[in-house]
């Protein structure tokens, strides 16, 4: 089962080659890693999506925050969070297929934001699952393109993700 | 406040952390730095070559209790640092190394000399640091002492821009009081009360404990509570290589250096205790052998400041994460006293029929061992020199048979294993001992990787005593070789200069010994010489270092070494 874990970093250079160096050197396998900002503009956000249970979350926490620009880690996983993947996907789409497009779309509540003579570029977010759907019936048709974001998530409401490290977190640091 | 050059900032720094000595090689990129070293209380030791640099200031670190300063130029003079920065990453020792880069809009370009040095020793260092304006300098080297020397230490790389060098900047002295800016970074001090309480339930369930006194023990000062622990419990005490000295080797307790080449007694006492207390050690794959079968019956409890070694090698039952001398002051309180006699009673018997192994038990039948040599060596220093290794037969017979009574007396990379450590290593403990007895045992083999800092100990006038222990082999390969490979010697045999006369050529003062009954006044006459002596020992050249754990078996199933008898005894040609 995937896990599913962020990281508070400072907004620095190379922040995110630590990061991944990281992951690299511990052979701790992601399936997605998405860094963007955050309300503070010194502070970067990174979600990391573990592809399994091999390495245990605890250890991925511990590991980071030995990284000196990593402020909080916490552990989504199983917890109430919302979880949101972005997709772009360019379907082979004649004028005689775009309704079959089109209509998909709809249901899935995704947004058709290019249209070209011979494709268009369906836009869907939502979770792992529903774009997975979609791309699964999208496919028959012909896709031609596909990118996604990787999973963003955030706590529902005002309680935090689970913390493993005593004293090793941002808001209750203890300091040497 | 004043305005200083960024190089002048630096120097500010350095005096402001309280660097004395420094050890490095100028070159293009780190000019503007040297250029204005002269006016400032420090000490520049010029190497011969830039890894010598980051070792010695490596061991000037470990020690004392300073932070270490290695100063290279841009590209080649940075690349060879990474050596000594991994040996100091994996000892967990406090260096701050600072390379000259290029001029900061050269970045990217491929400049003369410009390697990305930040992202070669981004996975060998602690943090790592890259200074593009003057006005950065101040601050960064504030935050590379804290890091270096605070938590679980390590070393710390600061890459400053040429520009940056030269750039005027106003320049405040740091203000102890205020809090450094690192938002991410802090340690463990306290463990949580319940988990002390917890630890203490389980010590007293235990009837045979035992203690595995790392590095950390020295690192956290913790040697005292360590002996009044282990005292108040009566748990015997195993040590790792890089923790001897932490409960003096003579002591009731000590149970000597576990692992590969450990004690056997102290291994067959792992493997049947029922209780590991592990104290600031990481279950390094040279200290337990096959991890399926290690300590079976074994509770482990883990007391590190480093919260990525808890179940990282093996699974604990409990974790104490803090500052070890801290945590053990919490601890001791909450533990009863408990006398183990039957269990201590049983550790004795396996000690007893070790010394009867022991190669000290063997009668003189003439010829020169390296482990005699090094018995000899200890008692003429009455166990009380600084003794740096290389790495190999010679620095596991070190372990063995220098008993150390004292904490921070070896000087060895552990970790990394590094080979050409052991030269630059006793002079970077000399700088920072010159009054203390120093000794290098060294091989063959290691000693000529980094022997160009001969020249380096005479322009010092070094006071350092080197003792090479010449098999004329790569003796450790050879020995798993004659184990493991059916003897066949691949690339082992080795020949090297005449270190009599390679000596001579630098003036230092040098004896070749050859016979046991050589060996007392060839020490007598490096003790009584002051400067840099070298004394080439001659020794069998097919000795091999027992005990020893075979790779992937249990700790316990040790090559044991054979019981002397005399015409057994045939010297190798």
């Amino acid at each position: 089962m995937q896990q599913i874990l962020f990281a508070l970093v400072e907004n620095k250079p190379g922040v995110l080659n630590r990061v991944s160096s990281l992951f690299r050197r511990r052979k701790f396998n992601i399936e997605s890693l998405n860094v963007g900002r955050t309300e503070k503009t010194d502070i970067s956000r990174m979600t990391i999506v573990l592809e399994n249970e091999a390495v245990d979350a605890r250890t991925v926490e511990a590991n980071l925050y030995k990284l000196v620009n990593v402020i909080d880690v916490q552990d989504l996983t199983n917890q109430p969070a919302v979880v949101r993947d972005l997709a772009l996907i360019k379907v082979r789409a004649t004028p005689e297929t775009r309704g079959e497009v089109a209509s998909l779309a709809e249901i899935f509540r995704a947004n058709i934001v290019d249209v070209a003579p011979d494709s268009v570029v369906v836009e869907i977010a939502g979770t792992e699952d529903k774009i997975e759907s979609l791309v699964e019936l999208l496919r028959p048709i012909g896709i031609e393109e596909l990118v996604r974001t990787g999973q963003v998530a955030m706590m529902r409401g005002a309680s935090d993700g689970k913390r493993y490290t005593p004293g090793a977190n941002g808001k209750t640091k203890i300091t040497a | 406040m004043k305005e200083l050059s960024g190089a002048e900032i630096l120097w500010e720094s350095l005096v402001a952390e309280g660097v004395e000595v420094i050890f490095g090689y100028p070159g293009g990129a780190i000019m503007p730095v040297y250029d204005v070293m002269l006016k400032y209380p420090v000490h520049h030791v010029l190497t011969r070559h830039e890894q010598g640099a980051a070792h010695m200031a490596d061991a000037y670190a470990r020690t004392s209790d300073k932070v270490g300063v290695a100063l290279a130029t841009s590209g080649p003079g940075a690349t060879n640092l990474v050596t000594g920065i991994a040996t100091a990453m994996l000892d967990s020792s406090p260096l701050i190394c600072i390379t000259g880069q290029v001029h900061s809009n050269l970045l990217g370009k491929d400049a003369f000399q410009e390697i990305d040095v930040t992202g070669i020793t981004l996975p060998i260092t602690k943090h790592n640091f890259l200074i593009t304006r003057a006005d950065e300098v101040a601050e960064v080297v504030h935050k590379a002492f804290h890091i270096a020397r605070s938590g679980r230490p390590g070393p710390v790389l600061i890459d400053f821009c040429k520009d940056a060098q030269i750039q005027i900047a106003q320049y405040h002295e740091p203000d102890p009081a205020l809090p450094i800016s690192l938002p991410g970074y802090s340690s463990p001090v306290h463990a949580p009360e319940d988990d002390l309480k917890t630890a203490a339930e389980m010590i007293e369930k235990a009837e045979q404990p035992v203690i595995l006194a790392g590095q950390g023990v020295l690192m956290s000062n913790g040697m005292e509570m360590l002996e009044f622990f282990a005292t108040k419990t009566q748990t015997p005490v195993a040590m790792t290589l890089l923790g001897l000295g932490a409960l003096p080797t003579s002591h009731p307790l000590s149970l000597g250096m576990m692992g590969m080449h450990g004690e056997a007694y102290c291994n067959q006492a792992i493997q049947n205790a029922d209780l590991l207390l592990a104290f600031g050690m990481r279950f390094d794959d040279r200290v337990t052998g096959n991890l399926r079968t290690y300590a079976p019956r074994a509770r482990k409890i883990h007391l590190d400041i480093d919260p990525t070694e808890i179940n990282k090698n093996i699974d604990i039952d409990l974790s104490l994460l803090g500052d070890l001398k801290t945590v053990l002051s919490d601890l001791i309180p909450l533990v009863d006293e408990y006398d183990h006699d039957a269990w201590k009673i049983q550790i004795n018997g396996w000690k007893k029929e070790t010394r009867e192994r022991s190669i000290l038990s063997w009668q003189d039948d003439g010829i020169l061992r390296s482990p005699r040599v090094i018995h000899d060596l200890w008692e003429m220093t009455e166990g009380d020199a600084i003794v740096a290794t290389g790495v190999g037969q010679h620095q596991m017979w070190a372990a063995q048979y220098y008993t150390f009574e004292k904490p921070f007396r070896l000087i060895t990379s552990g970790g990394a294993g590094t080979m050409g450590f052991g030269l630059p290593a006793a002079l970077g403990a000399w700088f920072a001992h010159p009054e203390e007895e120093i000794w290098l045992i060294d091989g063959d083999g290691g000693f000529q990787m980094t022997q160009s800092e001969l020249s380096t100990a005479v322009q010092e006038n070094a006071n350092i005593k080197i003792a090479i222990m010449n098999n004329g082999f790569l003796g450790m390969v050879r020995q798993w070789q004659e184990f493991f490979f059916d003897k066949r010697y691949a690339a082992t045999p080795i020949t090297g200069p005449d270190f009599v006369k390679l000596a001579d050529a630098h003036g230092i003062p040098a004896r070749r010994i050859e016979e046991p009954g050589e060996v007392l006044s060839a020490i007598e006459f490096a003790q009584k010489t002051s400067g840099p002596v070298l004394l080439d020992f001659i020794v069998e050249k097919e000795e091999s270092v027992y005990p020893m754990v075979p790779t992937g078996a249990a700790l316990d199933e040790m090559i044991r070494r054979p019981i002397f008898k005399k015409d057994s005894a045939v010297k190798s040609k």
